[in-house]
Protein backbone atom coordinates (compact mmCIF):
# COMPACT_ATOMS: atom_id res chain seq x y z
CA UNK A 1 0.00 0.00 0.00
CA UNK A 2 1.22 3.50 -0.82
CA UNK A 3 1.77 6.33 1.64
CA UNK A 4 0.47 6.12 5.16
CA UNK A 5 -1.69 9.17 4.84
CA UNK A 6 -3.43 8.52 1.56
CA UNK A 7 -6.93 8.61 3.07
CA UNK A 8 -6.50 11.84 5.07
CA UNK A 9 -4.90 13.36 2.00
CA UNK A 10 -7.73 12.30 -0.31
CA UNK A 11 -10.29 13.32 2.25
CA UNK A 12 -8.87 16.83 2.61
CA UNK A 13 -8.79 17.38 -1.15
CA UNK A 14 -11.80 15.42 -2.38
CA UNK A 15 -14.49 15.57 0.30
CA UNK A 16 -15.30 19.22 -0.31
CA UNK A 17 -15.14 18.86 -4.09
CA UNK A 18 -17.50 15.90 -4.15
CA UNK A 19 -19.99 17.31 -1.65
CA UNK A 20 -20.05 20.65 -3.52
CA UNK A 21 -20.59 19.07 -6.92
CA UNK A 22 -23.32 16.73 -5.65
CA UNK A 23 -25.11 19.46 -3.71
CA UNK A 24 -25.00 21.75 -6.71
CA UNK A 25 -26.56 18.97 -8.78
CA UNK A 26 -29.31 18.13 -6.27
CA UNK A 27 -29.99 21.50 -4.66
CA UNK A 28 -29.14 22.73 -1.17
CA UNK A 29 -31.95 20.76 0.49
CA UNK A 30 -29.96 17.63 -0.28
CA UNK A 31 -26.70 18.76 1.24
CA UNK A 32 -26.88 16.02 3.87
CA UNK A 33 -27.54 13.37 1.28
CA UNK A 34 -24.46 14.59 -0.59
CA UNK A 35 -22.40 14.39 2.59
CA UNK A 36 -23.69 10.88 3.32
CA UNK A 37 -22.89 9.68 -0.17
CA UNK A 38 -19.35 11.03 -0.05
CA UNK A 39 -18.77 9.71 3.42
CA UNK A 40 -19.99 6.25 2.44
CA UNK A 41 -17.79 6.36 -0.63
CA UNK A 42 -14.78 6.68 1.65
CA UNK A 43 -16.08 3.87 3.84
CA UNK A 44 -16.27 1.61 0.82
CA UNK A 45 -12.63 2.37 0.09
CA UNK A 46 -11.91 0.93 3.52
CA UNK A 47 -13.62 -2.30 2.52
CA UNK A 48 -11.90 -2.70 -0.79
CA UNK A 49 -8.45 -1.17 -0.63
CA UNK A 50 -7.04 -3.34 2.17
CA UNK A 51 -7.59 -6.40 -0.05
CA UNK A 52 -7.03 -5.09 -3.53
CA UNK A 53 -4.49 -2.39 -2.87
CA UNK A 54 -4.87 1.21 -3.95
CA UNK A 55 -6.55 1.80 -7.30
CA UNK A 56 -4.28 3.32 -9.95
CA UNK A 57 -6.25 6.53 -9.76
CA UNK A 58 -7.84 6.75 -6.30
CA UNK A 59 -9.60 10.04 -7.09
CA UNK A 60 -11.28 8.60 -10.19
CA UNK A 61 -12.26 5.56 -8.11
CA UNK A 62 -13.95 7.81 -5.54
CA UNK A 63 -15.81 9.77 -8.24
CA UNK A 64 -17.07 6.59 -9.90
CA UNK A 65 -18.25 5.06 -6.64
CA UNK A 66 -19.97 8.31 -5.64
CA UNK A 67 -21.75 8.50 -9.02
CA UNK A 68 -22.98 4.95 -8.59
CA UNK A 69 -24.23 5.69 -5.13
CA UNK A 70 -26.21 8.59 -6.59
CA UNK A 71 -27.73 6.31 -9.23
CA UNK A 72 -28.66 3.76 -6.60
CA UNK A 73 -30.30 6.39 -4.47
CA UNK A 74 -32.13 7.83 -7.45
CA UNK A 75 -33.56 4.46 -8.36
CA UNK A 76 -34.79 3.49 -4.97
CA UNK A 77 -36.04 6.79 -3.64
CA UNK A 78 -39.08 8.08 -5.49
CA UNK A 79 -39.36 11.42 -3.75
CA UNK A 80 -35.76 12.16 -4.51
CA UNK A 81 -36.33 11.00 -8.07
CA UNK A 82 -39.26 13.32 -8.65
CA UNK A 83 -37.60 16.31 -7.10
CA UNK A 84 -34.23 16.09 -8.74
CA UNK A 85 -35.25 14.80 -12.14
CA UNK A 86 -35.47 18.22 -13.75
CA UNK A 87 -32.35 19.44 -11.95
CA UNK A 88 -30.21 16.57 -13.10
CA UNK A 89 -31.75 16.92 -16.54
CA UNK A 90 -31.83 13.22 -16.97
CA UNK A 91 -34.11 11.14 -19.05
CA UNK A 92 -35.77 8.11 -17.63
CA UNK A 93 -32.77 5.88 -17.31
CA UNK A 94 -30.33 6.00 -14.44
CA UNK A 95 -27.48 5.34 -16.86
CA UNK A 96 -28.00 8.85 -18.12
CA UNK A 97 -27.57 10.52 -14.78
CA UNK A 98 -24.55 12.64 -15.19
CA UNK A 99 -22.66 14.06 -12.30
CA UNK A 100 -20.03 16.39 -13.67
CA UNK A 101 -16.71 15.94 -11.87
CA UNK A 102 -14.79 18.06 -14.37
CA UNK A 103 -12.16 20.41 -12.97
CA UNK A 104 -14.20 23.46 -13.96
CA UNK A 105 -17.44 22.27 -12.43
CA UNK A 106 -15.63 21.28 -9.24
CA UNK A 107 -14.13 24.74 -8.76
CA UNK A 108 -17.39 26.51 -9.72
CA UNK A 109 -19.40 24.32 -7.36
CA UNK A 110 -17.02 24.90 -4.46
CA UNK A 111 -17.03 28.65 -4.97
CA UNK A 112 -20.82 28.81 -5.26
CA UNK A 113 -21.12 26.60 -2.20
CA UNK A 114 -18.92 29.06 -0.31
CA UNK A 115 -21.26 31.91 -1.28
CA UNK A 116 -24.31 29.87 -0.25
CA UNK A 117 -22.81 29.01 3.14
CA UNK A 118 -21.71 32.59 3.78
CA UNK A 119 -25.13 33.97 2.95
CA UNK A 120 -25.84 37.04 5.12
CA UNK A 121 -28.93 35.43 6.65
CA UNK A 122 -26.88 32.61 8.21
CA UNK A 123 -25.30 33.39 11.59
CA UNK A 124 -21.55 33.82 11.43
CA UNK A 125 -20.98 30.93 13.88
CA UNK A 126 -22.96 28.62 11.62
CA UNK A 127 -21.16 29.94 8.55
CA UNK A 128 -17.82 29.05 10.08
CA UNK A 129 -18.95 25.57 11.10
CA UNK A 130 -20.53 24.87 7.72
CA UNK A 131 -17.45 26.09 5.87
CA UNK A 132 -15.14 23.93 8.00
CA UNK A 133 -17.35 20.88 7.65
CA UNK A 134 -18.42 21.10 4.02
CA UNK A 135 -15.62 23.01 2.34
CA UNK A 136 -12.66 21.92 4.45
CA UNK A 137 -13.80 18.38 5.29
CA UNK A 138 -13.16 18.76 9.03
CA UNK A 139 -14.89 16.29 11.33
CA UNK A 140 -17.10 17.26 14.27
CA UNK A 141 -14.30 16.41 16.71
CA UNK A 142 -11.84 18.67 14.97
CA UNK A 143 -14.26 21.60 14.81
CA UNK A 144 -15.16 21.09 18.46
CA UNK A 145 -11.46 21.03 19.30
CA UNK A 146 -10.85 24.30 17.46
CA UNK A 147 -13.71 26.05 19.24
CA UNK A 148 -13.11 24.45 22.64
CA UNK A 149 -16.63 23.14 22.38
CA UNK A 150 -18.12 19.66 22.18
CA UNK A 151 -19.38 17.56 19.30
CA UNK A 152 -23.03 17.99 20.27
CA UNK A 153 -22.86 21.78 20.19
CA UNK A 154 -21.08 21.80 16.86
CA UNK A 155 -23.62 19.34 15.50
CA UNK A 156 -26.45 21.62 16.61
CA UNK A 157 -24.79 24.64 15.08
CA UNK A 158 -24.38 22.79 11.78
CA UNK A 159 -27.99 21.65 11.85
CA UNK A 160 -29.23 25.17 12.48
CA UNK A 161 -27.17 26.45 9.56
CA UNK A 162 -28.40 23.74 7.19
CA UNK A 163 -32.01 24.27 8.26
CA UNK A 164 -31.70 27.95 7.47
CA UNK A 165 -30.13 27.22 4.08
CA UNK A 166 -33.08 24.98 3.25
CA UNK A 167 -35.76 27.28 4.65
CA UNK A 168 -34.52 30.22 2.63
CA UNK A 169 -34.06 28.04 -0.43
CA UNK A 170 -30.63 29.50 -1.02
CA UNK A 171 -29.39 28.68 -4.49
CA UNK A 172 -25.92 27.40 -5.16
CA UNK A 173 -24.95 30.04 -7.65
CA UNK A 174 -22.84 33.15 -8.03
CA UNK A 175 -24.32 36.28 -6.43
CA UNK A 176 -25.91 38.86 -8.72
CA UNK A 177 -23.44 41.36 -10.10
CA UNK A 178 -24.71 44.35 -8.13
CA UNK A 179 -24.38 42.36 -4.89
CA UNK A 180 -21.04 40.87 -5.74
CA UNK A 181 -18.70 43.17 -3.82
CA UNK A 182 -20.80 43.01 -0.70
CA UNK A 183 -21.13 39.23 -0.88
CA UNK A 184 -17.41 38.78 -1.48
CA UNK A 185 -16.72 40.95 1.57
CA UNK A 186 -19.01 38.77 3.67
CA UNK A 187 -17.25 35.60 2.52
CA UNK A 188 -13.83 37.14 3.16
CA UNK A 189 -14.94 38.16 6.63
CA UNK A 190 -15.88 34.56 7.45
CA UNK A 191 -12.64 33.27 5.95
CA UNK A 192 -10.65 35.69 8.07
CA UNK A 193 -12.54 34.55 11.17
CA UNK A 194 -11.59 30.96 10.37
CA UNK A 195 -8.01 32.09 9.94
CA UNK A 196 -7.97 34.06 13.19
CA UNK A 197 -9.52 31.13 15.00
CA UNK A 198 -6.48 29.14 13.89
CA UNK A 199 -3.92 31.87 14.42
CA UNK A 200 -5.10 33.06 17.82
CA UNK A 201 -6.90 29.90 18.88
CA UNK A 202 -6.90 28.85 22.49
CA UNK A 203 -6.96 25.24 21.40
CA UNK A 204 -3.87 23.38 22.47
CA UNK A 205 -3.80 21.33 19.33
CA UNK A 206 -1.08 22.66 17.07
CA UNK A 207 -2.35 20.55 14.21
CA UNK A 208 -5.87 21.90 14.28
CA UNK A 209 -4.53 25.44 14.44
CA UNK A 210 -2.36 25.25 11.33
CA UNK A 211 -5.15 23.28 9.66
CA UNK A 212 -7.56 26.19 10.13
CA UNK A 213 -5.03 28.68 8.75
CA UNK A 214 -4.38 26.48 5.72
CA UNK A 215 -8.13 25.99 5.17
CA UNK A 216 -8.70 29.75 5.25
CA UNK A 217 -5.94 30.26 2.68
CA UNK A 218 -7.44 27.57 0.45
CA UNK A 219 -10.87 29.15 0.56
CA UNK A 220 -9.37 32.53 -0.32
CA UNK A 221 -7.56 30.93 -3.28
CA UNK A 222 -10.91 29.59 -4.40
CA UNK A 223 -12.30 33.13 -4.55
CA UNK A 224 -9.21 34.34 -6.35
CA UNK A 225 -9.57 31.62 -8.99
CA UNK A 226 -12.69 33.25 -10.44
CA UNK A 227 -12.06 36.41 -12.46
CA UNK A 228 -15.28 37.99 -11.16
CA UNK A 229 -14.21 37.64 -7.56
CA UNK A 230 -10.50 38.32 -8.01
CA UNK A 231 -10.88 41.74 -6.39
CA UNK A 232 -8.79 44.18 -4.39
CA UNK A 233 -10.14 42.86 -1.10
CA UNK A 234 -9.50 39.22 -2.05
CA UNK A 235 -5.84 39.93 -2.83
CA UNK A 236 -5.43 42.13 0.23
CA UNK A 237 -6.79 39.48 2.60
CA UNK A 238 -4.71 36.75 0.97
CA UNK A 239 -1.63 38.91 1.38
CA UNK A 240 -2.42 39.52 5.05
CA UNK A 241 -3.02 35.83 5.75
CA UNK A 242 0.16 34.81 3.92
CA UNK A 243 2.27 37.23 5.97
CA UNK A 244 0.66 36.11 9.22
CA UNK A 245 0.92 32.41 8.33
CA UNK A 246 4.61 32.84 7.61
CA UNK A 247 5.11 33.38 11.34
CA UNK A 248 2.84 30.57 12.51
CA UNK A 249 5.68 28.15 13.31
CA UNK A 250 7.81 30.78 14.99
CA UNK A 251 4.87 32.00 17.04
CA UNK A 252 4.47 28.90 19.15
CA UNK A 253 6.98 27.10 21.32
CA UNK A 254 7.18 23.34 21.45
CA UNK A 255 5.05 23.48 24.57
CA UNK A 256 2.30 25.51 22.94
CA UNK A 257 3.31 28.82 24.54
CA UNK A 258 3.00 32.05 22.57
CA UNK A 259 6.26 33.58 21.42
CA UNK A 260 5.99 37.31 20.78
CA UNK A 261 7.25 38.94 17.61
CA UNK A 262 10.45 40.35 19.16
CA UNK A 263 11.48 36.96 20.55
CA UNK A 264 10.72 34.89 17.45
CA UNK A 265 13.39 32.94 15.65
CA UNK A 266 13.37 34.54 12.21
CA UNK A 267 14.79 31.38 10.68
CA UNK A 268 11.45 29.75 11.38
CA UNK A 269 9.59 32.30 9.26
CA UNK A 270 8.32 30.76 6.08
CA UNK A 271 10.08 32.60 3.23
CA UNK A 272 7.79 31.24 0.56
CA UNK A 273 4.69 32.57 2.32
CA UNK A 274 6.36 35.94 2.80
CA UNK A 275 7.01 36.09 -0.95
CA UNK A 276 3.43 35.15 -1.67
CA UNK A 277 2.21 37.79 0.76
CA UNK A 278 4.28 40.38 -1.06
CA UNK A 279 2.98 39.20 -4.42
CA UNK A 280 -0.68 39.52 -3.38
CA UNK A 281 0.03 42.89 -1.78
CA UNK A 282 1.30 44.11 -5.13
CA UNK A 283 -1.73 42.61 -6.87
CA UNK A 284 -4.06 44.37 -4.42
CA UNK A 285 -2.33 47.70 -5.07
CA UNK A 286 -3.44 47.57 -8.71
CA UNK A 287 -6.85 48.79 -7.64
CA UNK A 288 -7.02 52.46 -6.84
CA UNK A 289 -8.62 51.83 -3.46
CA UNK A 290 -7.52 50.92 0.01
CA UNK A 291 -9.05 48.75 2.68
CA UNK A 292 -8.51 47.53 6.18
CA UNK A 293 -7.02 44.24 4.94
CA UNK A 294 -4.69 46.18 2.65
CA UNK A 295 -3.38 48.42 5.44
CA UNK A 296 -3.01 45.45 7.78
CA UNK A 297 -1.19 43.48 5.09
CA UNK A 298 1.12 46.46 4.52
CA UNK A 299 1.87 46.57 8.25
CA UNK A 300 2.49 42.81 8.22
CA UNK A 301 4.83 43.33 5.28
CA UNK A 302 6.91 45.90 7.20
CA UNK A 303 7.16 43.45 10.08
CA UNK A 304 9.06 41.08 7.80
CA UNK A 305 11.64 43.81 7.13
CA UNK A 306 14.83 43.88 9.23
CA UNK A 307 14.68 46.19 12.26
CA UNK A 308 17.73 48.05 10.98
CA UNK A 309 15.76 49.44 8.03
CA UNK A 310 15.47 53.21 8.71
CA UNK A 311 11.90 53.50 7.39
CA UNK A 312 10.49 50.45 9.12
CA UNK A 313 8.83 51.93 12.21
CA UNK A 314 7.92 55.31 10.74
CA UNK A 315 6.12 53.47 7.94
CA UNK A 316 4.35 51.19 10.39
CA UNK A 317 3.30 54.16 12.54
CA UNK A 318 1.95 55.96 9.50
CA UNK A 319 -0.02 52.89 8.47
CA UNK A 320 -1.50 52.60 11.97
CA UNK A 321 -2.55 56.26 11.77
CA UNK A 322 -4.47 55.42 8.59
CA UNK A 323 -5.84 52.19 10.04
CA UNK A 324 -7.23 54.10 13.03
CA UNK A 325 -9.33 56.20 10.67
CA UNK A 326 -10.89 53.00 9.28
CA UNK A 327 -11.05 50.97 12.45
CA UNK A 328 -10.82 52.93 15.68
CA UNK A 329 -10.51 50.03 18.08
CA UNK A 330 -8.48 49.57 21.27
CA UNK A 331 -6.37 46.83 19.66
CA UNK A 332 -5.37 49.11 16.78
CA UNK A 333 -4.66 51.99 19.19
CA UNK A 334 -2.43 49.81 21.35
CA UNK A 335 -0.50 48.50 18.37
CA UNK A 336 -0.11 52.07 17.16
CA UNK A 337 1.37 53.08 20.51
CA UNK A 338 3.90 50.26 20.24
CA UNK A 339 4.94 51.60 16.80
CA UNK A 340 4.94 55.11 18.32
CA UNK A 341 7.40 53.98 21.00
CA UNK A 342 9.72 52.61 18.34
CA UNK A 343 9.75 55.99 16.59
CA UNK A 344 9.53 58.47 19.48
CA UNK A 345 10.83 56.44 22.41
CA UNK A 346 9.15 54.69 25.34
CA UNK A 347 8.67 57.79 27.54
CA UNK A 348 6.65 59.68 24.93
CA UNK A 349 4.72 56.51 24.16
CA UNK A 350 3.74 56.19 27.83
CA UNK A 351 2.33 59.76 27.74
CA UNK A 352 0.52 58.93 24.49
CA UNK A 353 -0.97 55.77 26.00
CA UNK A 354 -2.08 57.48 29.22
CA UNK A 355 -3.78 60.25 27.25
CA UNK A 356 -6.18 57.67 25.77
CA UNK A 357 -8.90 55.68 27.38
CA UNK A 358 -7.55 52.18 26.79
CA UNK A 359 -7.42 50.60 30.21
CA UNK A 360 -10.19 48.12 29.41
CA UNK A 361 -8.17 45.06 28.46
CA UNK A 362 -5.04 43.19 29.44
CA UNK A 363 -3.14 44.18 26.31
CA UNK A 364 -3.01 47.75 27.62
CA UNK A 365 -1.30 46.64 30.82
CA UNK A 366 1.05 44.33 28.94
CA UNK A 367 2.03 47.18 26.67
CA UNK A 368 2.58 49.57 29.60
CA UNK A 369 4.73 46.96 31.35
CA UNK A 370 6.80 46.59 28.20
CA UNK A 371 7.27 50.36 27.91
CA UNK A 372 8.15 50.79 31.60
CA UNK A 373 10.35 47.80 32.21
CA UNK A 374 13.59 49.53 31.28
CA UNK A 375 13.02 52.37 33.76
CA UNK A 376 11.11 50.83 36.61
CA UNK A 377 10.81 47.10 37.09
CA UNK A 378 8.50 47.51 40.08
CA UNK A 379 5.87 49.42 38.11
CA UNK A 380 6.26 47.03 35.20
CA UNK A 381 5.50 44.11 37.53
CA UNK A 382 2.39 45.92 38.82
CA UNK A 383 1.15 46.38 35.27
CA UNK A 384 1.81 42.73 34.48
CA UNK A 385 -0.11 41.63 37.56
CA UNK A 386 -3.11 43.65 36.38
CA UNK A 387 -2.79 42.08 32.93
CA UNK A 388 -2.60 38.62 34.52
CA UNK A 389 -5.83 39.22 36.40
CA UNK A 390 -7.65 40.37 33.26
CA UNK A 391 -6.48 37.89 30.63
CA UNK A 392 -8.51 34.81 29.88
CA UNK A 393 -6.37 32.18 28.22
CA UNK A 394 -3.86 29.92 29.89
CA UNK A 395 -1.26 30.49 27.20
CA UNK A 396 -1.39 34.23 27.93
CA UNK A 397 -1.33 33.71 31.69
CA UNK A 398 1.80 31.57 31.31
CA UNK A 399 3.43 34.18 29.13
CA UNK A 400 2.70 36.97 31.62
CA UNK A 401 3.85 34.84 34.55
CA UNK A 402 7.16 34.25 32.79
CA UNK A 403 7.60 37.96 32.25
CA UNK A 404 6.89 38.69 35.93
CA UNK A 405 9.43 36.11 37.07
CA UNK A 406 12.03 37.49 34.67
CA UNK A 407 11.56 41.01 36.04
CA UNK A 408 11.62 39.82 39.65
CA UNK A 409 14.89 38.00 38.99
CA UNK A 410 16.30 41.13 37.40
CA UNK A 411 15.25 43.19 40.44
CA UNK A 412 17.13 40.90 42.75
CA UNK A 413 20.39 41.11 40.82
CA UNK B 1 -12.44 -27.22 9.82
CA UNK B 2 -15.50 -25.26 8.70
CA UNK B 3 -15.72 -22.08 6.69
CA UNK B 4 -17.47 -18.95 7.87
CA UNK B 5 -18.30 -15.73 6.10
CA UNK B 6 -17.95 -12.52 8.06
CA UNK B 7 -20.18 -9.81 6.55
CA UNK B 8 -19.37 -6.20 7.36
CA UNK B 9 -22.19 -3.71 7.71
CA UNK B 10 -21.55 0.00 8.18
CA UNK B 11 -23.80 2.64 9.54
CA UNK B 12 -23.68 6.16 8.25
CA UNK B 13 -20.36 7.57 9.45
CA UNK B 14 -20.71 11.07 8.11
CA UNK B 15 -18.56 13.45 10.13
CA UNK B 16 -18.09 10.98 12.94
CA UNK B 17 -14.99 9.27 11.64
CA UNK B 18 -11.93 11.34 10.89
CA UNK B 19 -9.84 10.57 7.83
CA UNK B 20 -6.96 9.78 10.15
CA UNK B 21 -9.11 7.17 11.86
CA UNK B 22 -10.05 5.76 8.47
CA UNK B 23 -6.40 5.49 7.55
CA UNK B 24 -5.70 3.72 10.81
CA UNK B 25 -8.60 1.33 10.26
CA UNK B 26 -7.31 0.48 6.84
CA UNK B 27 -3.94 -0.44 8.28
CA UNK B 28 -5.55 -2.38 11.13
CA UNK B 29 -7.77 -4.20 8.68
CA UNK B 30 -4.73 -5.29 6.72
CA UNK B 31 -2.96 -6.38 9.92
CA UNK B 32 -6.07 -8.22 11.01
CA UNK B 33 -6.29 -10.13 7.74
CA UNK B 34 -2.55 -10.86 7.90
CA UNK B 35 -3.03 -12.22 11.43
CA UNK B 36 -5.71 -14.65 10.29
CA UNK B 37 -3.66 -15.61 7.23
CA UNK B 38 -0.67 -16.34 9.49
CA UNK B 39 -2.76 -19.05 11.17
CA UNK B 40 -3.61 -20.40 7.74
CA UNK B 41 -7.27 -19.60 8.32
CA UNK B 42 -7.87 -16.85 5.78
CA UNK B 43 -9.76 -18.02 2.71
CA UNK B 44 -10.70 -14.85 0.84
CA UNK B 45 -12.24 -11.44 1.24
CA UNK B 46 -12.88 -8.10 -0.38
CA UNK B 47 -15.28 -5.19 -0.59
CA UNK B 48 -18.55 -5.37 -2.44
CA UNK B 49 -19.24 -2.74 -5.05
CA UNK B 50 -22.69 -1.52 -5.87
CA UNK B 51 -21.47 -0.63 -9.30
CA UNK B 52 -23.37 -2.60 -11.94
CA UNK B 53 -25.04 -4.63 -9.24
CA UNK B 54 -28.07 -6.56 -10.52
CA UNK B 55 -31.07 -8.23 -9.02
CA UNK B 56 -32.73 -11.04 -10.90
CA UNK B 57 -36.29 -11.79 -9.82
CA UNK B 58 -38.36 -14.97 -10.07
CA UNK B 59 -39.54 -14.00 -13.54
CA UNK B 60 -35.89 -13.81 -14.63
CA UNK B 61 -36.22 -10.06 -14.92
CA UNK B 62 -32.91 -8.33 -14.44
CA UNK B 63 -33.02 -5.02 -12.64
CA UNK B 64 -30.28 -2.81 -11.39
CA UNK B 65 -29.56 -3.20 -7.73
CA UNK B 66 -29.53 -4.11 -4.93
CA UNK B 67 -29.48 -0.62 -3.61
CA UNK B 68 -27.74 -0.62 -0.32
CA UNK B 69 -29.28 2.04 1.78
CA UNK B 70 -26.91 4.96 1.90
CA UNK B 71 -27.12 4.90 5.65
CA UNK B 72 -26.41 1.22 6.06
CA UNK B 73 -24.14 -0.54 3.68
CA UNK B 74 -23.13 -4.12 3.20
CA UNK B 75 -19.60 -3.18 2.47
CA UNK B 76 -17.48 -6.29 2.35
CA UNK B 77 -16.77 -9.76 3.56
CA UNK B 78 -14.04 -12.09 4.68
CA UNK B 79 -14.18 -15.87 4.57
CA UNK B 80 -12.24 -17.65 7.30
CA UNK B 81 -11.65 -21.21 8.40
CA UNK B 82 -12.66 -21.97 11.97
CA UNK B 83 -13.55 -24.88 14.21
CA UNK B 84 -16.77 -23.24 15.39
CA UNK B 85 -18.95 -20.17 15.01
CA UNK B 86 -17.48 -19.01 18.33
CA UNK B 87 -13.97 -19.07 16.93
CA UNK B 88 -15.13 -17.24 13.80
CA UNK B 89 -16.84 -14.64 16.00
CA UNK B 90 -13.59 -14.23 17.93
CA UNK B 91 -11.90 -13.40 14.64
CA UNK B 92 -14.66 -10.92 13.89
CA UNK B 93 -13.94 -9.07 17.12
CA UNK B 94 -10.56 -8.10 15.73
CA UNK B 95 -11.73 -6.07 12.75
CA UNK B 96 -11.47 -2.29 13.08
CA UNK B 97 -14.82 -2.03 11.29
CA UNK B 98 -16.35 -2.55 14.74
CA UNK B 99 -14.77 0.65 16.03
CA UNK B 100 -17.45 2.52 14.13
CA UNK B 101 -20.50 2.98 16.29
CA UNK B 102 -23.45 1.04 14.87
CA UNK B 103 -21.31 -1.13 12.62
CA UNK B 104 -21.79 -4.87 12.84
CA UNK B 105 -20.20 -8.07 11.59
CA UNK B 106 -22.53 -10.92 10.75
CA UNK B 107 -21.02 -14.42 11.08
CA UNK B 108 -22.53 -17.21 8.97
CA UNK B 109 -21.28 -20.69 8.32
CA UNK B 110 -20.78 -21.61 4.69
CA UNK B 111 -22.07 -25.08 4.01
CA UNK B 112 -19.31 -26.79 2.08
CA UNK B 113 -20.64 -30.34 1.81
Amino acid sequence: MAENDIIPHLFRTEYSKMVSVLTKSFGIEYVELAEDIVSETFMLALDVWPFKGLPTNPTAWLYTVAKNKVKNHYLRNNTFKKKVRHILEMGMLPEEISIDFSEKNIVDSQLQMLFAICHPSISVESQICLALRILCGLGLDEIADAFLSNKENIHKRLQRGKKKLKQLGIKIEMPAENDLNERVDAVLHTIYLVFSEGYYSESNSRIIRSELCADALNMAYLILSNSNTNLHSTNALLSLMCFQSSRLEARMSDHGDIILYDDQDRNLWDKELIEKGFYFLQQASKWDITSQYYIEASIAYWHTVESTHPDKWTSILLLYDVLLTINNSPVVSLNRIWAYSKVHGALQAIDEAESQDLKTNHFYFMLMAELCRHFDEGIAIQYLSKAYALCKTNAEKDLIQLKIVALQTKQMV
Amino acid sequence: MKEYILLFRHENANGKVSPEQMQQWMKQQMDWVAGIAAQNKFVSGTGLLFEDAKVVNHQKMITNGPFGDIKETLGGYVIVKAESAEEAAEFAKGTPILMGEGNTVEVRQILTH
